[in-house]
């Protein structure tokens, strides 16, 4: 398994090398950190020459900032390989310390970047698999009949009984976007990617994260996900380069917390700034490496894939 | 009242749903990486036996249930509950015929079981995985066939029956495995 690693690293650090990718290194420890509901994340503290009383300081989720203020800074296309956190999450396919791949291509939308997913993916598994491609939209009428976009809390929930999920009648879930989880995750998912590369696009606006939005109706988040084998491999973006945007999303998702009585976080002044400044037009993707260890040697739980999974770190 | 949020769960935990006890059988943490975590355990009726499923939102929390699993003495049945008592605090237990179930069919005087007990009170009885038996009743084999290939049914001095090689006779002692109702040996 530790070869494999080591093998998959180097074939993957050589598909960017010929296509003119830069290798990048930012910091692990980050003064500022995503402001995602769905992510918690670890934090500590540094203490000593140029911060007496102690900095806090976040493991970073995902290098995805800095990686934007390199990128608005010229750095052209750059990516990385980290180690990246995150609290609370543990389980078959959770550490909450796990490998990430992370990727930005300036001049590239989602659907360009999703070629060169395909690829790379090619590279990883080395053999061609053949690939599907289906909107978020089409995906939910395709296996459940509904349209996502439009469908509300009520129907989503009367859905999700019908379609026997156990215990939905009791869930009290606030919105729709978390029975959209629910309904993928238990009903959908486990369908995507068998034998082949299925590629999920043009999410709710509600899930648009940090997708830009193209104009509806109904108006899209352009992100995209990547499933193999039931597995959610990768999630990547047309980038939203609108500082003012960005901002609004942040307090927009400070507000999420604060009324599900998790603690709001500070904005990146440094990436608004860095967007300010102009971030090129492009996309970016992050990619979990032990995942996609999972489908390459066919195991099913990430601790098969790791050295030292949480137990044993 | 005791709680436990989701991130408490695994395997063993004992919590209290729709008034019944239950134990987890499977924990499973599901999340989508922008979106909502679920839990999905498969959980164990301790009253029923029956295995079902759950899904709770990651962060919810559920009622413990105060179960405990202790190890019995069978003492004797008044025809209408079966006593068992602890060999270290000597409190005996009056357990009815729900809560032993399959139990009473398999266990003598003095056998040791593993007994639930939910609020102090017992709900299900585990006999011992293997348990020597008299064969009270069965029909004479064949003379000579010693191949065991096909059997017959033989009824135990605790009433269970259970199919036995051909060359098992009545008077014999055989071993019988009680979490699959089969014969093992001769005892």
């Amino acid at each position: 398994m530790l070869k494999a690693r080591a093998a998959l690293q180097a074939r993957l650090r050589a598909f960017f090398m010929a296509r003119g990718v830069m290798e990048v290194e930012t910091p692990i420890l980050s003064r500022h950190a995503g402001t995602d509901p769905a992510i918690e994340l670890l934090q500590t503290r540094y203490t000593g020459p140029g911060a007496p009383a102690g900095l806090p300081l976040y493991l970073h989720s995902s290098p995805e900032f800095p990686m934007k203020r390199l990128l608005a800074a010229g750095s052209g296309p750059i990516y990385q390989i980290c180690r990246a956190f995150r609290d609370g999450e543990l389980g078959r396919r959770h550490n909450p310390e796990f490998t990430l791949l992370e990727w930005y291509r300036p001049g590239f939308d989602h659907h360009a970047l999703m070629d060169e997913v395909a690829a790379l993916v090619r590279v990883a598994l080395e053999r061609e698999l053949p690939r599907e491609q289906l909107s978020y939209g089409n995906l939910f009428r395709h296996y459940l009949g509904i349209d996502p976009h439009a469908a509300g809390e009520a129907e989503l929930r009367s859905l999700a009984i019908e379609q026997g999920i156990p215990g939905a009648d009791e869930l009290v879930l606030e919105g729709a976007d978390p029975w959209l989880d629910l309904l993928l995750t238990q009903c959908i998912e486990p369908r995507l990617g068998r034998g082949c590369l299925t590629f999920v696009y043009d999410y709710p606006v509600s899930q648009a994260s940090l997708a830009r939005i193209r104009p509806g109706p109904p108006p899209i988040g352009e992100r995209f996900e990547l499933y193999l084998e039931g597995i959610e491999i990768a999630n990547g973006f047309h980038e939203l380069g609108s500082a003012a945007e960005q901002r609004a999303r942040f307090e927009q998702d400070n507000r999420v917390r604060t009324s599900g009585g998790v603690s709001p976080l500070p904005l990146d002044e440094n990436l608004l700034a860095a967007l300010a400044a102009g971030l090129p037009d492009c996309a970016g993707v992050a990619l979990g490496i032990d995942r996609l260890l999972m489908v390459t040697e066919g195991v099913s739980s990430i601790e098969a894939v790791m050295a030292f999974p949480l137990d044993r770190a | 009242m005791a709680f436990y949020s989701t991130s408490e769960f695994k395997g063993g935990l004992k919590i209290l749903l729709d008034g019944d006890p239950y134990t987890i059988v499977e924990n499973e943490f599901v999340k989508p990486g922008k979106g909502q975590a679920f839990n999905r355990v498969r959980i164990r009726n301790l009253k029923s036996g029956r295995v079902l499923e759950k899904t709770f939102k990651s962060g919810d929390s559920v009622e413990a249930a105060d179960v405990l699993e202790t190890d019995l003495q069978y003492l004797y049945c008044d025809g209408e509950s079966w006593h068992f008592m602890h060999l270290e605090s000597f409190e005996q237990y009056q357990v009815g015929e729900a809560a032993m179930g399959d139990a009473a069919k398999w266990i003598k005087e003095q056998d040791h079981c593993q007994v639930t007990l939910w609020n102090g009170q017992p709900i299900a009885v585990e006999p011992p995985n293997f348990v020597i038996l008299k064969i009270t009743e069965t029909d004479p084999g064949l003379k000579g066939d010693t191949s065991g290939g096909g059997g017959k049914p033989a009824t135990l001095e605790t009433g269970a029956v259970v199919r036995v090689p051909l060359f098992v006779q009545i008077g014999d002692t055989i071993k019988v495995d009680t979490r699959k109702g089969e014969y093992v040996s001769r005892a």
